[in-house]
């Protein structure tokens, strides 16, 4: 074990106190004086131009102070440079059941709400696009007019020689497998609130201010300095407090960029805070996605080959779609060792909301049918499935045959604690017909190597301040959305300068006074913003030991500083080091206090407290100042090929996992008992909150491989609410064993890497394999609800279907199934 | 809607305000009284983050009306400090690592506080049962009820050193 002091303790999260005593303030926590209230008029239909627009009833109800349509904002914009293609508010059509058209902005919301019913809208309805493969057909009545097959992007990625490859193989195992659209769910529900200043000098309006539940306040700057044609001077952006993202948060949304506008408009500070039902249509959650998997092995259950074809059922706009589609063909590797391996990657565009980033973002749905893959395959050739995963690891370090650069790997570590825990060799298929063990394996980034805006700045900058009150004060622009990025940057700086955490004030994601930062996503905060927070801090503590050092009048290197102490090395061989500390911290009258003359009395002693230096290298520098920044080296950055620019990192994640399960064969429920769930985060800065960061994405893999799925009929989405959605509550939670691997990275601080995606998407594999354990069957579409599991239980004993939904084999799925209830899509 | 002057009692101290009869108990404490520890996070019963206590009853302030809490005690998670230091489950919480965003924090805790207050040492079952109408996104709830039981040792602890 290491023997730092701070790093590697579990330490209560930076702000514990405001989130337990309720004065932490969230955006919807805000209010300003004047502050107006916003809410949107959504589409009805699915796909449909908007013919005429009247909102003068509107205008004219007694509270109402504007009405925004479309051209009060007609700029297109889009997380992507090459995804401009949405409106704030539609401009002539609609292209998603609950899209956005028109906002009133009145004195308060029920106002507001009441005054939407009074506006009128006419649309021509047009043929709508549900399924991604019908989609793909698509030649007329397109979604959007340049996106020809309603094709959003698509890719086609070949490494090493896959006919080759499969020509190798003894065994090939093919299969298609469906994931349901899943959503993020975060417990706070997305809000803005915008204000403009009047400037001083022109007496025109000035600077905007916007709090935002963001995950990403740069890029929210940017956008909002696009969107309104103001420069970006202009535009101040500050993250309150989140309340969860898990990448729903990590780009623009609507109501962000219609705050503003409307604050602009009504000359007045606006908030918009989405319903719960609003937050499901604006979600931009994990795509419907279809997995069409060929693996090629040899008997001993080595793979010679893969072919993989993804569809991802986007919804009506880009979002992150191509980031999104990538990452599900670029995170097939860097797991295990392949080096022939063809990926043909599809977005597609349909008429429902749009799909985003989400926790574990591309790779879950590939990672379940991988993982299965390998565990049907494992069953064929009657080899245990931990071993043949033991036959397919990478040797690290190693460069992918995609180019991605893998320098630690805590896999066959994370495998051997799950397999002992779980005590996986004694009771694996031993637990009788019900009842069964599972295991799969997952990995990810930790950080993309290249930012979503192409730009040679750092990805993270900290900015560090020794105040005269002896406080070190740090700026950062990564935005906490609760991972608990605030905490370990204050972590990583007190181990690193030698001081006490209660020294440190984290002023976090505001774009008037943090660095800039590109946000928190892809798990970039521990390895980014924590490399710059050490570099500052290491600049920080330079600063201390040149200013002791020329009192103590010796060189830098012989000053040693601990544990807020600072004394020439070889002092502690002839007194007590810590006795002096304490003498001299009860002498001191701290930081700032008086002349150097009264503090040290002329004497030049060889020690001093951190108060002292901090004093001493005020009054010797000016100000102390430390800056720090990452950017991920260029062999970190991946090859060079179309599309190359996703999945590159500066380090992976590693995950294994068990699943014990049972399954009830008269009610396909299925329980599960308990899942150990390791995972490699290079080192862990807080464990606790590293277990929890575990522990969260196992819940929601359990969530998504259990309950969770978007219904759909028609376009339209059936259960927008928490309470038919039904993320795991703690009835239906197991235990969860949350294991830490350290594997020290290179790359990171400390050694380490994310801890906060990894895990996610081990979970449903795991628990599908513990189900094929428990009943013999194979489930290849998720989420394995009890009329799924009882559909294949029913298929296995040749009895009749009773599925509740259309009849698709889960065992063998070929299209999304289908709600049938008024059905009006088109054949 | 005309409002209508009613009188609350929040956190021991009472408040003269005046609202509409249809107005929600959390709009009132966020909007009126700015007490904001209090979520919305669900808008159909189902997440539990507007948890407060009524005669010491955990109930969902999103779905009560605030004319009808009239007469009662209410008990908000600003109550929770105890003589201006964070109570031992607060303090738990915070240390366990069970508060990452921290939006459902406020409803657990304050249904908890109603269990512990009624059943002062709950089994892994009870603290269950208790909670099973509230939500948390990114932890799950086993360091919960890990932070529940570091909360009890420490009390007692405490009431031992007294």
């Amino acid at each position: 074990m290491s023997n730092y002091s701070v790093v590697g303790k579990t330490v209560a999260s930076a702000d514990a106190a405001g989130k337990t005593t309720g004065s932490g303030k969230y955006t919807d926590d805000i209010s300003l004086p004047g502050m107006l209230a916003g809410k949107i008029l959504h589409s009805p239909h699915a796909h449909a131009r908007i013919l005429h627009l009247d909102s003068s009833k509107a205008a004219a109800i007694p509270g109402v102070v504007a009405v925004l349509t479309g051209a009060d904002c007609p700029t297109p914009y889009g997380i992507l440079p090459i995804g401009h293609d949405e409106t704030a508010l539609a401009v002539d059509k609609v292209r998603y059941i609950g899209d956005n058209v028109a906002c009133v902005v009145a004195v308060d919301a029920a106002t507001a709400e009441r005054a939407l019913e009074a506006i009128e809208v006419q649309y021509q309805q047009l043929p709508a696009y549900f399924d991604p493969e019908r989609s793909m057909q698509a030649a007329t009545d397109l979604i959007h007019a340049d996106k020809s097959h309603n094709i959003e992007k698509e890719y086609h990625h070949v490494f090493g020689d896959p006919d080759v490859g499969f020509a190798a193989a003894e065994l090939v195992h093919e299969a298609r497998y469906l994931a349901s659209e899943v959503t993020h769910a975060a417990m706070e529900p997305h809000s803005a609130i915008a204000s403009f200043d009047l400037d001083s000098q022109t007496a025109e309006v000035g600077r905007l201010t916007v709090w935002s539940s963001t995950q990403v306040p740069y890029y929210l700057q940017h956008t909002l300095s696009l969107v309104l044609d103001v420069p970006m001077s202009q535009i101040r952006v500050i993250k309150p407090m989140v309340g969860g993202g898990f990448g729903g948060k990590s780009e623009v949304h609507a109501l962000e960029i219609i705050a503003a506008v409307a604050a602009r408009k009504a000359k007045a500070p606006v908030k918009l805070t989405y319903t719960r039902e609003e937050v499901f249509w604006a979600h931009r959650g994990r795509p419907r996605t279809i997995v069409d998997l060929k693996v090629g092995v040899k008997k001993d259950g080595r793979v010679t080959a893969i072919a993989a074809k993804v569809i991802q059922d986007g919804g009506a706009y880009c979002s992150y779609g191509p980031v999104s589609i990538l990452y599900s063909g670029a995170l097939l590797h860097a797991i295990y060792d392949l080096q022939h391996v063809r990926f043909d990657g599809y977005r597609v565009l349909t008429n429902k909301p749009p799909c985003g980033a989400m926790r574990g973002h591309g790779t879950v749905n590939v990672r379940f049918a991988f993982e299965s893959a390998l565990d049907e395959i494992a069953a064929r050739l009657q080899i245990d499935p931990v071993v043949l995963r033991a036959r397919n690891l990478l040797k690290a370090p190693a460069v992918t045959a995609n180019g991605l650069r893998v320098q630690s790997y805590g896999l066959p570590e994370c495998i051997e604690k799950v397999v002992e825990r779980s005590q996986w060799k004694f009771r694996k298929g031993k637990l009788g017909r019900g009842r069964g063990l599972g295991m799969a394996c997952s990995h990810y980034v930790s950080g993309a190597s290249n930012p979503i805006l192409r730009s040679d700045m750092p990805h993270s900058t900290v900015d560090i301040k020794l105040e005269r009150d002896g406080s070190v004060v740090v700026f950062t622009g990564t935005a906490d959305a609760g991972e608990g990025s605030d905490t370990l940057v204050s972590q990583i700086i007190a181990e690193t300068i030698g001081c006490n955490q209660n020294r440190i004030r984290i002023v976090a994601g505001d774009t008037d006074v943090t660095p800039v930062d590109v946000g928190s996503y892809s798990s970039g905060a521990t390895l980014m913003t924590g490399n710059a927070a050490m570099h500052a801090a290491e600049s920080v503590r330079n600063q201390l030991v040149a200013a002791a050092a020329a009192q103590f009048g010796c060189e830098s290197e012989d000053v040693v500083l601990e544990a807020e102490f600072l004394y020439r090395r070889g002092v502690e061989n002839t007194v007590d080091v810590n006795k002096l500390h304490r003498e001299r911290v009860a002498a001191s009258a701290g930081v700032g206090r008086g002349s150097l003359e009264q503090i040290f009395g002329g004497e030049k002693k060889p020690w001093m407290t951190l108060d002292d230096a901090i004093e001493l290298s005020i009054t010797r520098f000016g100000a102390v100042r430390g800056i720090g920044w990452y950017s991920p080296p260029p062999d970190s950055r991946g090859a060079m090929f179309k599309g190359a620019g996703v999945g590159p990192s500066p380090a992976y994640s590693y995950a294994a996992q068990m699943a014990e399960v049972s399954v009830d064969q008269e009610t396909g429920h299925v329980t599960v008992h308990k899942i150990w769930a390791a995972h490699d985060c290079g080192r862990a800065i807080n464990p606790a909150g590293v277990k929890a960061q575990i522990i969260g994405s196992v819940s929601m893999g359990l969530g998504q491989a259990l309950q969770e799925e978007i219904v759909w009929n028609a376009g339209r989405m059936m259960n927008p609410g928490l309470l038919n959605y039904a993320t795991p509550g703690p009835v239906e939670s197991p235990e969860i064993d949350a294991i830490i691997v350290e594997s020290v990275d290179p790359e990171g601080p400390f050694g380490a890497k994310e801890a906060g995606e990894g895990s996610v998407a081990a979970t449903i594999p795991a628990i599908s394999n513990a189900i094929f354990d428990a009943v013999g069957v194979r489930l290849r579409e998720v989420p394995f609800t009890p009329e799924r599991v009882l559909a294949a239980l029913r298929a296995q004993k040749g009895t009749k279907r009773v599925d509740l939904t259309e009849a698709a084999d889960p065992t063998s799925p070929k299209t999304f199934r289908v709600h049938r209830t008024n059905s009006e899509e088109n054949a | 809607m005309n409002k209508e002057l009613i009188t609350l009692r929040v956190n021991g101290r009472e408040h003269q305000l005046a609202a509409e009869p249809n107005r929600l108990l959390l709009d009132v404490l966020r909007r009126d009284l700015g007490l904001t520890g209090s979520k919305l996070a669900c808008d159909d019963s189902s997440c539990g983050a507007c948890t407060v206590l009524i005669d010491g009853v955990p109930m969902l302030s999103c779905t009560l009306l605030a004319a009808s809490c009239q007469g009662c005690e209410i008990a908000t998670v600003e109550s929770l400090a105890e003589d201006g230091r964070l109570s031992a489950l607060q303090h738990a919480w915070g240390t366990s690592g069970v508060s990452q965003c921290g939006f459902c924090t406020p409803g657990f805790l304050m249904t908890i506080k109603a269990l512990l207050d009624s059943n002062p040492d709950p089994s892994d079952d009870e603290i269950k049962r208790a909670v099973s109408g509230n939500l948390c996104r990114c932890t799950g709830y086993t360091q919960m009820y890990d932070a529940v039981k570091i909360a009890l040792k420490s009390q007692a602890k405490a009431a031992v050193s007294e």
